[in-house]
């Protein structure tokens, strides 16, 4: 039943493709300035069908309708109903379709929203936009529908993979997919604006919102995922340069060089090509990204159940999006001159496309060569997290220097006399470094130099957030707070990486631990039942040897019986200045309990700063809605 | 005759090549010197240059029984059927390590029978098995 109902309205949504496509054509060629009703309304229709068909979806989640294999795989009786309903996109292909229901609702937000500008822009825009909705639905049909039903109905589903049974991890993957898959809507503007010649800065204007809208949920998506990887994993880390983390990392670094590039744009009128470059290849990214992953062809920690055959799928559609967009691309950009002033904002935006470019290049490079090398010699590699270190984090450094100064070199050609100001800035940084040096510990010189850098930029934040309290000068702010916020976040970063403890050994109940600061008292256990699993519970007594301050800990060991699986639940003691972390396992029923305890200094801090980051982008989006 | 706008141009785009240039001779070269490559048991004992002291990776499937544990750490055996390795590590296991699945070891050889690992790779998914291992297991049981 909810089956038939939800192909009905997917083919809808498909037909409605069609005939958008056909009428947005037809359209084109008519002399009138403005788009036609029933565009509107098709387009209306296509984002309420595709709605439905989302609900559909959810409902049969919701009443455990087994007949859906993929509610049969992927849902449970017994599991909590907000589960329930984030086990809809917890899945391939039901996140396949809020994917669709992302480009089409963004598909008619626009097409609203953009009225202001040319016709044709916003036809052609349309017309691309609906071309990818109806790849992606053919995808759908073809290979992951999430209507499939199963026969004789299964009494009883499969249940939910437990470690996605978290809150951090149901709103992770609707964040991400706003991020990526509302790249799309200036993927369409960018090939709309080659075809229709409408450039320069009221492109620009068109498609500055949907960048900022996609930057803030993509970031905001990156971060709600390292959360859940540090207190859901286990091993206390939050990035691992995992495959799957820099799939997210690539549309990212692109979009973020596209944010500020769209900038010059805007302001000067030049760099066209290039803001079009990166509108084209941050959604290229997205997409590849999720080929990767969802094919099974890279190797990470992060990797659910794949499939091949999807891969082939992505990998067809893949092409044919980048061969049309350099096909168009080369056919129809126009030569520009540029013409830039060392001592310009210009320059220090270009510096910041470099780097942006090198980041994703050096990824991208990380992430595929194991691929090749596998291909050309059968030799099976992985790159690690020190390659990425090497290479990146040294160029932190000068990425922060940029950030501090950039800002504050005027448009064209400038005149600032910051000399002294920098001097005087980084030679406070230096004597804040010492100070940490000389009260908490050495580290190596490219820490200090980093420490150096970071600080720096904090400073020169704080003085611009100063100047904004007296000014008031409201463009400026969105900036102050995400520029501080990265400072502040390598700042924490450093401080963490620096001085985090770690100690892994094994205790029976009733045994104690002395480690060089904390002595741990593994005192008993409990068992507790809950809805779907069963708990085994640790009591760990901490005492802090330097101030005999006393704490208890309890780290759970989580017996999940649909699917028969274990998760360790880690015990998090989170303070201003540092967390204490512990997780305990146990191997083959054994008595020995395997414990990690660590205590990472300013662990909040670094999830405050990088929320500074996004939060930064959502105020500059709210500032612009009370302007116009 | 080129004139002075041409030759910035020129000048400009050789150093834009250079520098690209040395970026990613850079890049490559870190990256082979910080690949993990990955081996399995069988690998090990039969290739001669294998580097010891290297970190590198190690795969197969946890023997049967083989799980012995102490204070400090564990012991396991890793076999692809037809070889096996004894693995030691000091660490937090992730919760899908268990007798006769999956594992993939990260750390260094000590010698051809004696891997000493520091991490142990953590999957997230009871069904998924990584490719490494599926294709040893295919090529064993056949």
């Amino acid at each position: 039943m909810l089956s038939s109902i939800g192909i009905s309205l997917v083919v809808l949504v498909l037909i409605l493709s069609f005939l958008i496509i056909y009428t947005a054509s037809l359209d084109l060629k008519t002399p009138e300035q403005i788009i036609k009703k029933n565009i509107y309304k098709l387009s209306l229709f296509q984002t309420t069908f595709t709605i439905l068909s989302f609900f559909t979806l959810i409902i049969g989640f919701i009443n455990s309708d087994f007949s859906l294999i993929n509610v049969y795989e992927n849902s449970h009786t017994n599991k909590p109903f907000f589960y329930k309903i984030a086990g809809t996109w917890g899945n391939h292909e039901g996140s396949l379709l809020l994917w669709i229901n992302i480009l089409v609702i963004f598909s008619y937000l626009f097409l609203v929203f953009s009225h202001v500008h040319g016709k044709k822009f916003r036809l052609y825009t349309l017309i691309f936009q609906n071309i990818l909705i109806l790849g992606f639905l053919f995808f759908l049909l073809l290979n992951s529908n999430p209507f499939n039903t199963i026969y004789p109905i299964p009494l009883e589903g499969l249940g939910l993979n437990p470690i996605l049974q978290d809150p951090a991890l149901a709103i992770h993957p609707p964040l991400l997919y706003v991020g990526f898959v509302g790249c799309s809507i200036y993927f369409s503007a960018a090939m709309a604006s080659l075809l229709s010649g409408y450039s320069g800065k009221p492109f620009a204007k068109s498609i500055k919102t949907w960048v900022k809208i996609s930057w803030c949920f993509q970031t905001l998506g990156i971060i709600v995922g390292s959360i859940w990887a540090y207190y859901e994993l286990g091993w206390g880390g939050f990035w691992f340069w995992d495959p799957v983390e820099n799939a997210s990392l690539l549309p990212w670094f692109a979009i973020t060089a596209l944010m500020h590039s769209l900038i010059v744009l805007e302001k000067r009128n030049t760099l066209y090509s290039w803001v079009i470059i990166l509108c084209l290849s941050t959604f290229i990214l997205s997409v590849t990204g999720t080929f990767l992953v969802r094919s099974g062809i890279l190797n990470s920690v992060h990797t659910f159940a794949s499939d091949p055959s999807r891969g082939i799928y992505i990998l067809l559609f893949l092409s044919f999006m980048i061969f049309s967009a350099l096909i168009i691309f080369f056919l129809k950009h126009k030569k520009e001159n540029y013409n830039f002033n060392l001592k310009s904002r210009e320059i220090f935006i270009l510096a910041n496309n470099w780097f942006m470019v090198f980041f994703l290049v050096t990824v991208l490079i990380g992430m595929l060569y194991p691929i090749f090398l596998d291909v050309l010699t059968n030799a099976k590699i992985s790159v690690g997290p020190p390659f990425f270190n090497i290479v990146i984090i040294p160029l932190v450094i000068p990425v922060m220097l940029l950030m501090a100064i950039g800002p504050k070199f005027g448009w064209i050609k400038s005149q600032n006399k910051i000399l002294y100001k920098i001097l005087f800035l980084i030679l406070s940084a230096v004597m804040i470094n010492l100070f940490i040096i000389y009260f908490f510990g050495k580290y190596s010189v490219l820490s200090n130099l980093i420490f150096i850098a970071a600080i720096f930029l904090i400073l020169y934040s704080l003085l611009d957030f100063k100047k904004f309290i007296n000014k008031k000068n409201k463009t400026e702010l969105p900036r102050i707070i995400s520029h501080l916020g990265f400072g502040l976040l390598v700042f924490f970063i450093g401080i963490n990486h620096q001085f985090s403890l770690e100690e892994d050994f094994n205790l029976k109940i009733g045994e104690i631990k002395e480690t060089k600061n904390y002595k741990i008292n593994f005192e008993d256990m409990e068992i507790k039942e809950s809805k779907n699993f069963k708990s085994v519970i640790g009591n760990f007594k901490l005492t802090n040897l330097e101030n005999n301050f006393i704490q208890y800990l309890n780290p759970e060991i989580r017996i999940y019986s649909n699917p028969e699986t274990l998760t360790y639940e880690a015990a998090i003691k989170t303070k201003i200045t540092s967390d204490l972390y512990l997780t305990m396992s146990n191997v083959s029923r054994s008595d020995y309990y395997n414990i990690k305890f660590q205590n990472k200094p300013f662990m909040i801090w670094i999830w405050i700063s990088a929320l500074m980051i996004a939060l930064g982008g959502f105020v500059r989006l709210i500032l612009k809605n009370n302007e116009n | 005759m080129l004139t002075k706008k041409v030759k910035n141009r020129i000048l400009f785009l050789i150093f834009i090549f250079l520098f690209s240039v040395i970026s990613v001779f850079f890049i490559i070269k870190s990256l082979n010197e910080n690949v993990l490559y990955f081996s399995s048991p069988s690998e090990i004992k039969q290739r001669e240059d294998i580097p010891f002291g290297r970190p590198m990776r190690v795969g197969g499937m946890v023997k049967k029984g083989s799980i012995t544990i102490s204070q400090k750490n564990i012991q396991f055996i890793v076999t692809d059927f037809e070889n096996e390795i004894l693995i030691s590590y000091a660490g937090t296991v992730p919760s899908l390590f268990a007798e006769e699945k999956g594992v993939v070891a990260e750390g260094k050889l000590n010698d051809k029978n004696f891997f000493i690992a520091d991490r142990i790779l953590a999957k997230h998914d009871e069904n998924y098995m990584p490719p490494e291992i599926k294709e040893i297991i295919e090529k064993n049981a056949k």
